[in-house]
Protein backbone atom coordinates (compact mmCIF):
# COMPACT_ATOMS: atom_id res chain seq x y z
CA UNK A 1 0.00 0.00 0.00
CA UNK A 2 2.88 2.43 0.59
CA UNK A 3 4.31 1.22 -2.13
CA UNK A 4 1.89 1.87 -3.91
CA UNK A 5 1.20 5.41 -2.70
CA UNK A 6 5.01 6.08 -3.49
CA UNK A 7 4.12 5.35 -7.22
CA UNK A 8 1.15 7.95 -7.10
CA UNK A 9 3.04 11.29 -8.30
CA UNK A 10 4.39 9.31 -11.25
CA UNK A 11 0.96 7.67 -12.35
CA UNK A 12 -0.04 11.75 -12.11
CA UNK A 13 2.44 13.17 -14.42
CA UNK A 14 2.08 10.38 -16.85
CA UNK A 15 -1.53 10.09 -16.70
CA UNK A 16 -1.98 13.41 -17.95
CA UNK A 17 0.70 13.76 -20.44
CA UNK A 18 -0.81 10.70 -21.97
CA UNK A 19 -4.27 12.61 -21.98
CA UNK A 20 -2.57 15.79 -23.16
CA UNK A 21 -1.47 13.80 -26.44
CA UNK A 22 -5.26 12.25 -26.76
CA UNK A 23 -6.82 15.46 -26.81
CA UNK A 24 -5.57 16.79 -29.94
CA UNK A 25 -6.85 13.60 -31.67
CA UNK A 26 -6.01 15.05 -35.61
CA UNK A 27 -2.30 15.42 -34.20
CA UNK A 28 -1.98 12.21 -32.36
CA UNK A 29 -3.25 10.38 -35.12
CA UNK A 30 -1.08 12.10 -38.19
CA UNK A 31 1.78 11.43 -35.56
CA UNK A 32 1.19 8.27 -34.83
CA UNK A 33 0.73 7.81 -38.54
CA UNK A 34 4.18 9.34 -39.03
CA UNK A 35 5.31 7.09 -36.71
CA UNK A 36 4.07 3.86 -37.87
CA UNK A 37 5.89 5.10 -41.88
CA UNK A 38 9.11 5.30 -40.46
CA UNK A 39 9.10 1.55 -39.17
CA UNK A 40 7.77 0.63 -42.64
CA UNK A 41 10.86 2.85 -44.26
CA UNK A 42 13.03 1.36 -42.22
CA UNK A 43 11.36 -2.22 -42.57
CA UNK A 44 11.25 -1.57 -46.58
CA UNK A 45 15.04 -0.80 -46.71
CA UNK A 46 15.79 -4.44 -45.53
CA UNK A 47 13.26 -5.64 -47.72
CA UNK A 48 15.12 -4.38 -50.58
CA UNK A 49 18.39 -5.42 -49.66
CA UNK A 50 17.11 -9.01 -49.65
CA UNK A 51 15.76 -8.61 -52.94
CA UNK A 52 19.20 -8.70 -54.36
CA UNK A 53 20.57 -11.17 -52.09
CA UNK A 54 18.84 -14.51 -51.13
CA UNK A 55 20.89 -14.71 -47.73
CA UNK A 56 22.85 -12.40 -45.46
CA UNK A 57 25.06 -13.38 -42.80
CA UNK A 58 23.40 -16.72 -42.89
CA UNK A 59 20.44 -15.83 -42.63
CA UNK A 60 17.21 -15.52 -45.01
CA UNK A 61 14.57 -12.81 -45.41
CA UNK A 62 11.98 -14.53 -42.70
CA UNK A 63 14.91 -15.45 -40.51
CA UNK A 64 15.97 -11.36 -40.93
CA UNK A 65 12.42 -9.87 -40.21
CA UNK A 66 12.37 -11.92 -37.20
CA UNK A 67 15.92 -10.26 -35.43
CA UNK A 68 14.06 -6.98 -37.08
CA UNK A 69 10.86 -7.13 -35.18
CA UNK A 70 12.76 -8.12 -32.16
CA UNK A 71 14.67 -5.25 -31.85
CA UNK A 72 12.22 -3.01 -33.24
CA UNK A 73 9.20 -3.53 -31.26
CA UNK A 74 11.67 -3.35 -27.76
CA UNK A 75 13.67 -0.34 -29.44
CA UNK A 76 9.70 2.23 -29.88
CA UNK A 77 8.93 0.82 -26.33
CA UNK A 78 12.22 2.25 -24.75
CA UNK A 79 11.80 5.15 -26.67
CA UNK A 80 8.03 5.74 -26.11
CA UNK A 81 8.91 5.81 -21.98
CA UNK A 82 12.59 6.93 -22.38
CA UNK A 83 13.17 8.65 -25.34
CA UNK A 84 12.47 12.11 -23.82
CA UNK A 85 15.55 11.62 -21.96
CA UNK A 86 17.02 13.43 -24.98
CA UNK A 87 15.00 16.44 -24.52
CA UNK A 88 17.46 17.20 -21.06
CA UNK A 89 19.91 19.73 -23.10
CA UNK A 90 16.82 21.52 -23.87
CA UNK A 91 16.15 21.57 -19.75
CA UNK A 92 19.51 22.60 -18.85
CA UNK A 93 19.38 25.51 -21.33
CA UNK A 94 16.24 26.63 -19.87
CA UNK A 95 17.12 25.98 -16.61
CA UNK A 96 13.93 24.16 -16.09
CA UNK A 97 15.82 20.92 -14.42
CA UNK A 98 16.13 23.03 -11.31
CA UNK A 99 12.38 22.67 -10.66
CA UNK A 100 12.96 18.84 -10.72
CA UNK A 101 15.12 19.42 -7.96
CA UNK A 102 12.39 21.41 -5.96
CA UNK A 103 10.34 18.32 -5.83
CA UNK A 104 11.09 15.42 -3.69
CA UNK A 105 11.39 12.84 -5.91
CA UNK A 106 14.44 11.37 -7.53
CA UNK A 107 15.70 13.46 -10.35
CA UNK A 108 15.70 10.64 -12.94
CA UNK A 109 12.71 8.58 -12.19
CA UNK A 110 11.05 12.39 -12.75
CA UNK A 111 12.41 12.80 -15.80
CA UNK A 112 11.76 9.27 -17.14
CA UNK A 113 7.68 9.64 -16.01
CA UNK A 114 7.65 13.40 -17.19
CA UNK A 115 6.72 12.18 -20.82
CA UNK A 116 5.44 9.52 -22.24
CA UNK A 117 5.28 9.38 -26.66
CA UNK A 118 2.47 7.41 -27.27
CA UNK A 119 3.14 8.26 -30.83
CA UNK A 120 5.64 5.77 -30.90
CA UNK A 121 3.29 2.83 -30.61
CA UNK A 122 3.37 3.34 -34.08
CA UNK A 123 6.60 2.41 -34.48
CA UNK A 124 5.83 -0.48 -32.03
CA UNK A 125 3.22 -2.09 -34.12
CA UNK A 126 5.20 -2.56 -37.34
CA UNK A 127 7.91 -3.73 -35.34
CA UNK A 128 5.32 -6.22 -33.68
CA UNK A 129 4.27 -7.02 -37.17
CA UNK A 130 7.80 -7.85 -38.50
CA UNK A 131 7.58 -9.99 -35.13
CA UNK A 132 4.52 -11.99 -35.99
CA UNK A 133 5.63 -12.59 -39.98
CA UNK A 134 9.11 -13.41 -38.66
CA UNK A 135 8.30 -16.08 -36.07
CA UNK A 136 5.28 -17.94 -38.43
CA UNK A 137 7.65 -17.59 -41.47
CA UNK A 138 11.50 -18.40 -40.21
CA UNK A 139 11.10 -21.67 -39.02
CA UNK A 140 11.13 -21.23 -35.40
CA UNK A 141 10.98 -24.36 -33.54
CA UNK A 142 8.40 -23.97 -30.77
CA UNK A 143 9.49 -25.59 -27.45
CA UNK A 144 9.73 -24.66 -24.01
CA UNK A 145 13.26 -22.75 -25.05
CA UNK A 146 12.04 -20.66 -27.48
CA UNK A 147 8.79 -19.69 -25.44
CA UNK A 148 10.87 -19.06 -22.61
CA UNK A 149 13.96 -17.58 -24.63
CA UNK A 150 11.65 -15.29 -26.68
CA UNK A 151 9.67 -13.24 -23.80
CA UNK A 152 13.60 -12.79 -21.62
CA UNK A 153 15.20 -11.32 -24.88
CA UNK A 154 11.92 -8.88 -25.55
CA UNK A 155 12.85 -7.63 -22.07
CA UNK A 156 15.80 -7.86 -22.18
CA UNK A 157 16.36 -5.56 -25.21
CA UNK A 158 13.73 -3.28 -23.74
CA UNK A 159 15.74 -2.57 -20.49
CA UNK A 160 18.87 -2.43 -23.10
CA UNK A 161 17.94 0.24 -25.50
CA UNK A 162 16.24 1.64 -22.36
CA UNK A 163 19.44 1.90 -20.41
CA UNK A 164 21.20 3.61 -23.42
CA UNK A 165 18.66 6.87 -23.48
CA UNK A 166 19.98 6.68 -19.78
CA UNK A 167 23.39 6.83 -20.21
CA UNK A 168 23.06 9.03 -23.40
CA UNK A 169 21.40 11.74 -21.02
CA UNK A 170 23.97 11.06 -18.47
CA UNK A 171 26.94 12.43 -21.02
CA UNK A 172 24.35 15.46 -21.72
CA UNK A 173 25.30 17.10 -18.96
CA UNK A 174 28.56 17.26 -20.11
CA UNK A 175 27.93 17.80 -24.00
CA UNK A 176 25.27 20.56 -24.27
CA UNK A 177 24.95 19.99 -28.02
CA UNK A 178 25.65 16.44 -27.72
CA UNK A 179 22.74 15.18 -29.00
CA UNK A 180 24.26 14.35 -32.36
CA UNK A 181 27.23 12.36 -30.72
CA UNK A 182 24.91 10.39 -27.99
CA UNK A 183 22.62 9.74 -30.85
CA UNK A 184 25.09 8.11 -32.98
CA UNK A 185 25.14 5.39 -30.62
CA UNK A 186 21.47 5.42 -29.28
CA UNK A 187 20.01 5.14 -32.93
CA UNK A 188 23.27 3.88 -34.68
CA UNK A 189 22.63 1.15 -31.79
CA UNK A 190 19.01 0.34 -33.20
CA UNK A 191 20.29 0.21 -36.76
CA UNK A 192 22.84 -2.01 -35.25
CA UNK A 193 20.43 -4.62 -33.47
CA UNK A 194 18.08 -4.53 -36.46
CA UNK A 195 21.27 -6.24 -38.08
CA UNK A 196 22.91 -9.46 -38.62
CA UNK A 197 25.84 -9.15 -36.54
CA UNK A 198 27.88 -12.23 -38.43
CA UNK A 199 28.47 -9.98 -40.95
CA UNK A 200 30.32 -7.19 -38.52
CA UNK A 201 34.39 -6.75 -38.28
CA UNK A 202 35.73 -7.31 -35.17
CA UNK A 203 35.84 -3.43 -34.00
CA UNK A 204 32.26 -3.51 -34.60
CA UNK A 205 31.48 -6.69 -32.54
CA UNK A 206 33.38 -5.30 -30.08
CA UNK A 207 31.51 -1.71 -30.26
CA UNK A 208 27.65 -2.87 -30.81
CA UNK A 209 28.30 -6.62 -29.70
CA UNK A 210 29.78 -5.93 -25.78
CA UNK A 211 30.28 -2.13 -24.88
CA UNK A 212 26.34 -1.19 -26.31
CA UNK A 213 25.36 -4.87 -26.18
CA UNK A 214 22.98 -4.54 -29.39
CA UNK A 215 23.57 -7.71 -30.76
CA UNK A 216 22.27 -9.30 -27.43
CA UNK A 217 18.71 -7.96 -28.12
CA UNK A 218 17.26 -9.48 -31.19
CA UNK A 219 20.16 -11.19 -33.12
CA UNK A 220 21.40 -13.99 -30.75
CA UNK A 221 18.63 -14.54 -29.31
CA UNK A 222 16.94 -15.19 -32.92
CA UNK A 223 19.90 -17.20 -33.78
CA UNK A 224 19.17 -19.68 -30.79
CA UNK A 225 15.83 -19.73 -31.23
CA UNK A 226 16.23 -20.39 -34.83
CA UNK A 227 18.82 -23.16 -34.20
CA UNK A 228 21.71 -21.36 -36.09
CA UNK A 229 25.29 -21.46 -35.15
CA UNK A 230 26.18 -17.85 -34.21
CA UNK A 231 29.42 -16.56 -35.61
CA UNK A 232 33.23 -15.95 -34.94
CA UNK A 233 33.43 -14.03 -31.11
CA UNK A 234 29.09 -14.00 -31.08
CA UNK A 235 28.41 -17.64 -30.47
CA UNK A 236 24.82 -18.41 -30.50
CA UNK A 237 24.11 -19.22 -26.06
CA UNK A 238 25.26 -15.68 -25.67
CA UNK A 239 21.27 -15.12 -26.67
CA UNK A 240 21.14 -16.61 -23.12
CA UNK A 241 23.13 -14.23 -21.63
CA UNK A 242 20.87 -10.81 -22.56
CA UNK A 243 19.86 -10.37 -19.06
CA UNK A 244 23.59 -10.26 -17.86
CA UNK A 245 23.85 -7.32 -20.99
CA UNK A 246 20.93 -5.79 -20.08
CA UNK A 247 22.63 -5.53 -16.28
CA UNK A 248 25.76 -4.28 -17.81
CA UNK A 249 24.01 -1.28 -19.98
CA UNK A 250 21.83 0.15 -16.76
CA UNK A 251 25.09 0.27 -14.52
CA UNK A 252 26.85 2.26 -16.90
CA UNK A 253 23.83 4.03 -18.19
CA UNK A 254 23.59 4.94 -14.32
CA UNK A 255 26.88 5.65 -13.92
CA UNK A 256 27.00 8.29 -16.93
CA UNK A 257 23.83 9.67 -15.30
CA UNK A 258 25.40 9.82 -11.83
CA UNK A 259 28.97 11.43 -13.11
CA UNK A 260 26.39 13.38 -15.23
CA UNK A 261 24.28 14.57 -11.94
CA UNK A 262 27.40 15.65 -9.62
CA UNK A 263 29.19 17.58 -12.72
CA UNK A 264 25.73 19.63 -12.54
CA UNK A 265 25.89 20.15 -9.05
CA UNK A 266 29.58 20.99 -9.39
CA UNK A 267 30.04 18.63 -6.39
CA UNK A 268 33.73 17.08 -8.31
CA UNK A 269 33.43 14.89 -11.01
CA UNK B 1 5.07 33.36 15.71
CA UNK B 2 6.93 34.51 18.89
CA UNK B 3 7.30 30.88 19.78
CA UNK B 4 9.21 30.81 16.92
CA UNK B 5 12.10 33.53 17.48
CA UNK B 6 15.51 32.72 17.56
CA UNK B 7 14.88 28.99 15.80
CA UNK B 8 16.99 30.11 12.43
CA UNK B 9 15.20 28.44 9.19
CA UNK B 10 18.37 29.28 6.98
CA UNK B 11 22.00 28.95 8.84
CA UNK B 12 25.16 29.79 6.36
CA UNK B 13 28.14 29.86 7.48
CA UNK B 14 31.36 30.95 4.72
CA UNK B 15 29.56 29.34 2.30
CA UNK B 16 30.92 29.49 -0.86
CA UNK B 17 30.81 28.81 -4.73
CA UNK B 18 33.29 29.18 -7.54
CA UNK B 19 32.66 28.02 -11.20
CA UNK B 20 35.39 27.28 -13.26
CA UNK B 21 34.91 29.80 -16.77
CA UNK B 22 36.45 30.08 -20.21
CA UNK B 23 38.23 33.19 -20.57
CA UNK B 24 39.27 32.62 -24.25
CA UNK B 25 41.36 29.96 -24.23
CA UNK B 26 42.15 29.91 -20.17
CA UNK B 27 40.26 28.98 -17.50
CA UNK B 28 39.88 31.28 -14.63
CA UNK B 29 38.05 30.70 -11.52
CA UNK B 30 35.43 32.88 -10.76
CA UNK B 31 34.20 33.27 -7.15
CA UNK B 32 29.99 33.40 -7.30
CA UNK B 33 29.62 33.30 -3.37
CA UNK B 34 32.06 34.09 -1.23
CA UNK B 35 31.97 33.34 2.37
CA UNK B 36 28.60 34.25 3.01
CA UNK B 37 27.83 34.22 6.92
CA UNK B 38 23.92 34.62 7.38
CA UNK B 39 21.76 33.20 9.58
CA UNK B 40 17.57 33.73 8.97
CA UNK B 41 15.05 33.26 11.25
CA UNK B 42 11.87 31.49 11.11
CA UNK B 43 8.91 34.13 9.85
CA UNK B 44 10.90 36.36 8.91
CA UNK B 45 10.53 38.67 5.48
CA UNK B 46 14.09 39.02 3.87
CA UNK B 47 14.91 40.98 0.36
CA UNK B 48 18.28 39.66 -0.94
CA UNK B 49 19.34 42.35 -3.69
CA UNK B 50 22.17 42.60 -5.32
CA UNK B 51 23.20 43.76 -9.13
CA UNK B 52 22.93 41.01 -11.52
CA UNK B 53 25.43 38.38 -12.01
CA UNK B 54 25.84 39.39 -8.18
CA UNK B 55 25.46 35.87 -6.51
CA UNK B 56 21.94 35.71 -6.06
CA UNK B 57 20.70 33.08 -7.89
CA UNK B 58 24.03 30.60 -6.93
CA UNK B 59 22.47 31.40 -3.38
CA UNK B 60 19.11 30.20 -3.90
CA UNK B 61 20.81 27.03 -5.62
CA UNK B 62 22.64 26.24 -2.32
CA UNK B 63 19.86 26.50 0.10
CA UNK B 64 17.67 24.46 -2.08
CA UNK B 65 20.49 21.58 -2.95
CA UNK B 66 20.41 22.19 -6.50
CA UNK B 67 24.22 22.96 -6.79
CA UNK B 68 27.08 21.66 -4.25
CA UNK B 69 28.80 24.31 -2.25
CA UNK B 70 32.81 24.99 -2.90
CA UNK B 71 33.06 25.60 0.54
CA UNK B 72 31.35 26.36 3.94
CA UNK B 73 28.08 24.95 5.29
CA UNK B 74 24.72 25.34 4.96
CA UNK B 75 21.48 24.16 6.87
CA UNK B 76 18.09 25.05 5.20
CA UNK B 77 14.93 24.38 7.90
CA UNK B 78 17.61 22.06 9.94
CA UNK B 79 18.89 19.97 6.54
CA UNK B 80 21.92 19.84 4.63
CA UNK B 81 20.11 20.59 1.21
CA UNK B 82 22.53 18.32 -1.14
CA UNK B 83 22.13 14.94 1.05
CA UNK B 84 18.56 16.05 2.26
CA UNK B 85 17.39 16.98 -1.17
CA UNK B 86 14.03 15.33 -1.55
CA UNK B 87 13.32 15.84 2.86
CA UNK B 88 14.14 19.40 1.86
CA UNK B 89 11.76 19.75 -1.20
CA UNK B 90 8.63 19.31 1.04
CA UNK B 91 9.44 22.26 3.42
CA UNK B 92 10.20 24.93 0.70
CA UNK B 93 9.15 26.06 -2.10
CA UNK B 94 10.61 28.07 -4.73
CA UNK B 95 9.13 30.87 -7.41
CA UNK B 96 11.33 31.39 -10.62
CA UNK B 97 9.59 34.73 -11.77
CA UNK B 98 11.50 33.39 -15.06
CA UNK B 99 11.13 29.58 -15.33
CA UNK B 100 8.00 28.07 -14.91
CA UNK B 101 7.33 25.10 -12.92
CA UNK B 102 3.76 24.64 -14.30
CA UNK B 103 3.01 22.12 -17.51
CA UNK B 104 2.60 24.91 -20.26
CA UNK B 105 0.09 22.36 -21.84
CA UNK B 106 -2.42 21.20 -18.92
CA UNK B 107 -4.89 23.29 -17.19
CA UNK B 108 -3.94 25.03 -14.01
CA UNK B 109 -6.01 22.87 -11.91
CA UNK B 110 -4.58 19.95 -13.28
CA UNK B 111 -1.53 21.13 -12.77
CA UNK B 112 -1.93 21.72 -9.27
CA UNK B 113 -3.72 18.33 -9.17
CA UNK B 114 0.02 16.66 -9.92
CA UNK B 115 1.79 18.93 -7.74
CA UNK B 116 -0.75 17.64 -4.94
CA UNK B 117 0.64 14.15 -5.86
CA UNK B 118 4.36 15.01 -6.12
CA UNK B 119 3.63 16.22 -2.32
CA UNK B 120 1.71 13.48 -1.27
CA UNK B 121 -1.32 15.54 0.29
CA UNK B 122 -4.21 13.69 1.37
CA UNK B 123 -7.09 14.67 -0.14
CA UNK B 124 -8.51 16.87 2.50
CA UNK B 125 -4.93 18.76 2.63
CA UNK B 126 -5.38 19.28 -1.17
CA UNK B 127 -8.69 19.99 -1.09
CA UNK B 128 -8.33 22.70 1.46
CA UNK B 129 -5.27 24.52 0.81
CA UNK B 130 -6.83 24.49 -3.21
CA UNK B 131 -9.84 26.45 -1.98
CA UNK B 132 -7.60 28.72 0.00
CA UNK B 133 -5.11 29.66 -2.24
CA UNK B 134 -7.71 30.20 -5.71
CA UNK B 135 -9.42 31.97 -3.36
CA UNK B 136 -6.81 34.40 -2.22
CA UNK B 137 -4.72 34.75 -5.65
CA UNK B 138 -8.13 34.85 -7.27
CA UNK B 139 -7.38 32.13 -10.04
CA UNK B 140 -11.00 31.04 -9.88
CA UNK B 141 -11.28 32.53 -13.27
CA UNK B 142 -8.82 30.74 -14.82
CA UNK B 143 -8.54 27.79 -13.59
CA UNK B 144 -9.39 25.18 -16.39
CA UNK B 145 -7.20 27.45 -18.82
CA UNK B 146 -4.37 25.82 -20.29
CA UNK B 147 -1.05 27.45 -18.65
CA UNK B 148 0.48 28.77 -22.32
CA UNK B 149 -2.80 30.87 -22.56
CA UNK B 150 -2.15 32.59 -19.35
CA UNK B 151 -1.45 36.50 -18.92
CA UNK B 152 1.68 37.13 -17.31
CA UNK B 153 -0.39 38.65 -14.29
CA UNK B 154 -2.24 34.96 -14.07
CA UNK B 155 0.69 32.86 -14.95
CA UNK B 156 2.75 34.00 -12.10
CA UNK B 157 -0.45 33.53 -10.04
CA UNK B 158 -0.75 30.36 -10.36
CA UNK B 159 3.06 29.68 -10.45
CA UNK B 160 3.17 30.58 -7.13
CA UNK B 161 0.06 28.95 -5.85
CA UNK B 162 1.90 26.27 -6.90
CA UNK B 163 5.11 26.89 -5.16
CA UNK B 164 2.60 27.46 -1.83
CA UNK B 165 0.42 24.15 -2.38
CA UNK B 166 2.19 21.83 0.33
CA UNK B 167 1.94 24.46 2.45
CA UNK B 168 6.07 25.10 3.05
CA UNK B 169 7.96 26.97 5.95
CA UNK B 170 10.37 28.53 3.89
CA UNK B 171 9.62 30.48 0.70
CA UNK B 172 11.88 31.59 -2.10
CA UNK B 173 10.66 34.03 -4.48
CA UNK B 174 13.52 34.67 -7.24
CA UNK B 175 12.48 38.30 -9.53
CA UNK B 176 8.14 37.50 -8.04
CA UNK B 177 7.46 40.56 -9.71
CA UNK B 178 9.30 40.87 -12.85
CA UNK B 179 7.33 42.07 -15.62
CA UNK B 180 3.62 42.73 -13.49
CA UNK B 181 2.15 45.77 -13.81
CA UNK B 182 1.42 47.86 -10.42
CA UNK B 183 -2.12 46.52 -9.68
CA UNK B 184 -0.83 42.76 -10.40
CA UNK B 185 2.46 43.80 -7.84
CA UNK B 186 0.04 44.81 -5.48
CA UNK B 187 -2.17 41.74 -5.25
CA UNK B 188 0.87 39.71 -5.70
CA UNK B 189 2.40 41.58 -2.33
CA UNK B 190 -0.63 41.85 -0.41
CA UNK B 191 -1.08 37.33 -0.72
CA UNK B 192 2.10 37.29 0.58
CA UNK B 193 1.76 39.93 3.66
CA UNK B 194 -1.29 37.56 4.37
CA UNK B 195 0.53 34.02 3.95
CA UNK B 196 2.93 34.96 6.06
CA UNK B 197 0.71 36.31 9.37
CA UNK B 198 -1.92 33.80 8.88
CA UNK B 199 0.71 30.56 8.10
CA UNK B 200 4.06 32.34 9.89
CA UNK B 201 5.96 31.15 6.70
CA UNK B 202 9.90 32.66 6.25
CA UNK B 203 9.99 34.88 2.92
CA UNK B 204 13.36 35.21 1.03
CA UNK B 205 13.13 37.36 -2.38
CA UNK B 206 15.42 38.07 -4.62
CA UNK B 207 14.41 41.54 -6.55
CA UNK B 208 15.23 44.27 -8.55
CA UNK B 209 11.59 46.38 -7.19
CA UNK B 210 11.93 48.85 -4.69
CA UNK B 211 8.51 48.58 -3.93
CA UNK B 212 8.95 44.55 -3.16
CA UNK B 213 11.38 45.55 -0.21
CA UNK B 214 8.91 48.33 1.04
CA UNK B 215 6.25 46.65 1.39
CA UNK B 216 7.02 42.83 1.76
CA UNK B 217 10.78 42.75 3.86
CA UNK B 218 11.50 43.42 7.53
CA UNK B 219 15.29 42.76 6.47
CA UNK B 220 17.54 43.61 3.33
CA UNK B 221 20.43 41.63 3.02
CA UNK B 222 22.65 43.19 0.10
CA UNK B 223 25.15 41.22 -1.80
CA UNK B 224 27.95 42.58 -4.14
CA UNK B 225 30.11 39.80 -6.13
CA UNK B 226 29.54 37.42 -3.87
CA UNK B 227 30.18 38.86 -0.35
CA UNK B 228 26.96 40.47 2.18
CA UNK B 229 27.30 44.14 1.61
CA UNK B 230 24.93 44.93 4.29
CA UNK B 231 22.59 43.56 6.35
CA UNK B 232 19.98 45.25 8.05
CA UNK B 233 16.26 47.10 7.38
CA UNK B 234 15.13 49.29 5.09
CA UNK B 235 15.31 52.31 6.66
CA UNK B 236 19.08 51.51 7.94
CA UNK B 237 19.93 50.90 4.58
CA UNK B 238 18.64 54.46 2.72
CA UNK B 239 20.09 56.11 5.56
CA UNK B 240 23.06 54.45 5.37
CA UNK B 241 23.14 55.76 1.46
CA UNK B 242 21.63 58.82 1.82
CA UNK B 243 19.20 57.32 -1.09
CA UNK B 244 17.54 60.63 -2.53
CA UNK B 245 14.09 61.19 -3.85
CA UNK B 246 13.73 63.18 -6.65
CA UNK B 247 10.83 66.02 -7.30
CA UNK B 248 10.49 66.71 -11.39
CA UNK B 249 8.47 69.66 -11.92
CA UNK B 250 6.93 71.12 -14.76
CA UNK B 251 7.03 74.73 -15.14
CA UNK B 252 4.50 77.62 -17.28
CA UNK B 253 7.33 79.62 -18.00
CA UNK B 254 10.86 78.44 -18.21
CA UNK B 255 13.01 80.00 -15.34
CA UNK B 256 16.70 79.28 -14.25
CA UNK B 257 18.28 76.69 -13.10
CA UNK B 258 16.38 76.22 -9.36
CA UNK B 259 19.55 76.07 -7.21
CA UNK B 260 19.38 77.38 -3.82
CA UNK B 261 16.11 75.76 -2.69
CA UNK B 262 16.80 74.72 0.99
CA UNK B 263 17.48 71.09 1.87
CA UNK B 264 17.64 70.64 -2.24
CA UNK B 265 19.70 69.85 -4.91
CA UNK B 266 19.32 70.78 -8.65
CA UNK B 267 20.02 67.60 -10.93
CA UNK B 268 19.33 69.05 -14.24
CA UNK B 269 17.17 71.45 -16.30
CA UNK B 270 15.35 70.50 -19.58
CA UNK B 271 13.42 71.68 -22.27
CA UNK B 272 14.84 74.88 -21.77
CA UNK B 273 14.21 75.31 -18.42
CA UNK B 274 10.27 73.96 -18.29
CA UNK B 275 11.74 70.99 -16.44
CA UNK B 276 13.50 70.75 -13.27
CA UNK B 277 14.64 67.91 -11.59
CA UNK B 278 15.32 68.02 -7.77
CA UNK B 279 16.55 65.64 -5.61
CA UNK B 280 16.09 66.00 -1.75
CA UNK B 281 16.90 63.44 1.58
CA UNK B 282 13.26 62.22 3.11
CA UNK B 283 14.65 62.53 6.82
CA UNK B 284 15.75 66.02 5.87
CA UNK B 285 12.97 67.72 4.19
CA UNK B 286 9.47 66.45 2.81
CA UNK B 287 8.46 66.62 -1.19
CA UNK B 288 5.36 69.07 0.13
CA UNK B 289 8.23 71.20 1.10
CA UNK B 290 10.52 71.60 -1.56
CA UNK B 291 6.99 71.74 -3.73
CA UNK B 292 5.71 74.67 -1.95
CA UNK B 293 9.56 76.07 -2.60
CA UNK B 294 9.19 75.75 -6.05
CA UNK B 295 5.96 77.55 -6.40
CA UNK B 296 7.03 80.63 -4.55
CA UNK B 297 9.35 80.90 -7.87
CA UNK B 298 7.16 79.78 -10.80
CA UNK B 299 3.92 77.98 -11.16
CA UNK B 300 3.86 74.41 -11.34
CA UNK B 301 2.16 72.63 -13.96
CA UNK B 302 2.65 68.73 -13.25
CA UNK B 303 5.07 67.01 -10.90
CA UNK B 304 6.13 63.51 -10.32
CA UNK B 305 8.22 61.89 -7.65
CA UNK B 306 10.80 59.47 -8.13
CA UNK B 307 11.64 57.11 -5.46
CA UNK B 308 15.54 55.71 -5.23
CA UNK B 309 15.33 52.72 -7.19
CA UNK B 310 17.14 49.43 -6.26
CA UNK B 311 19.95 49.48 -8.51
CA UNK B 312 20.73 53.26 -7.31
CA UNK B 313 20.86 51.85 -3.49
CA UNK B 314 23.02 48.80 -4.31
CA UNK B 315 24.97 50.87 -7.08
CA UNK B 316 25.71 53.41 -3.48
CA UNK B 317 26.53 50.35 -1.21
CA UNK B 318 28.90 48.86 -3.55
CA UNK B 319 30.82 52.01 -4.24
CA UNK B 320 31.29 52.83 -0.53
CA UNK B 321 32.08 49.37 0.20
CA UNK B 322 35.29 49.78 -2.46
Amino acid sequence: MAELARLRPYRAVLASRARAQRAYRTSFAVDMVSSMLVGIVELAEVWVLFTNVTSLGGMRFNQILLVFGMADIAFALADLSFGHLDNLPTFLRAGTLDAFYLRPQPILLQLICSDISLRRLGRAAVGGAALGIGLAASGVRWNLTTATLLPLALLSGYATFAALFVWAGGLQFFLLDGAEMTNAFVYGGRYAATQPASVWSRPLKVTFGFFFPMAVTAYLPAVTMLGLPGSDWLPAWLGWCAPAFAAWAWLMGLLCWRWGVRHYQGGGG
Amino acid sequence: MSQNEGVAIIEAHGLTREFRVRDGRRKRLLTAVDGLTVRIEQGAAVGYIGANGAGKSTTIKMLTGILVPTAGSVLTCGLRPVPDRRRLARQVGVVFGQRSQLWWDLPVRESFRILAAIHALTPAQEASRTAELVEQLELGGFLSVPVRQLSLGQRMRAEVAAALLHSPRLVILDEPTIGLDVLSKQRLREFLVGERRTHGTTLLLTTHDMGDVERLCDRILVIDHGRLAYDGDLQGLTRTVGAERVLVVDLAEPVPDLTGLDDTRHLSSEAGGLRHRLAFDAEQTTAAKVLAAVAAQAQVLDLTVEEPDIEDVVRRIYAENR
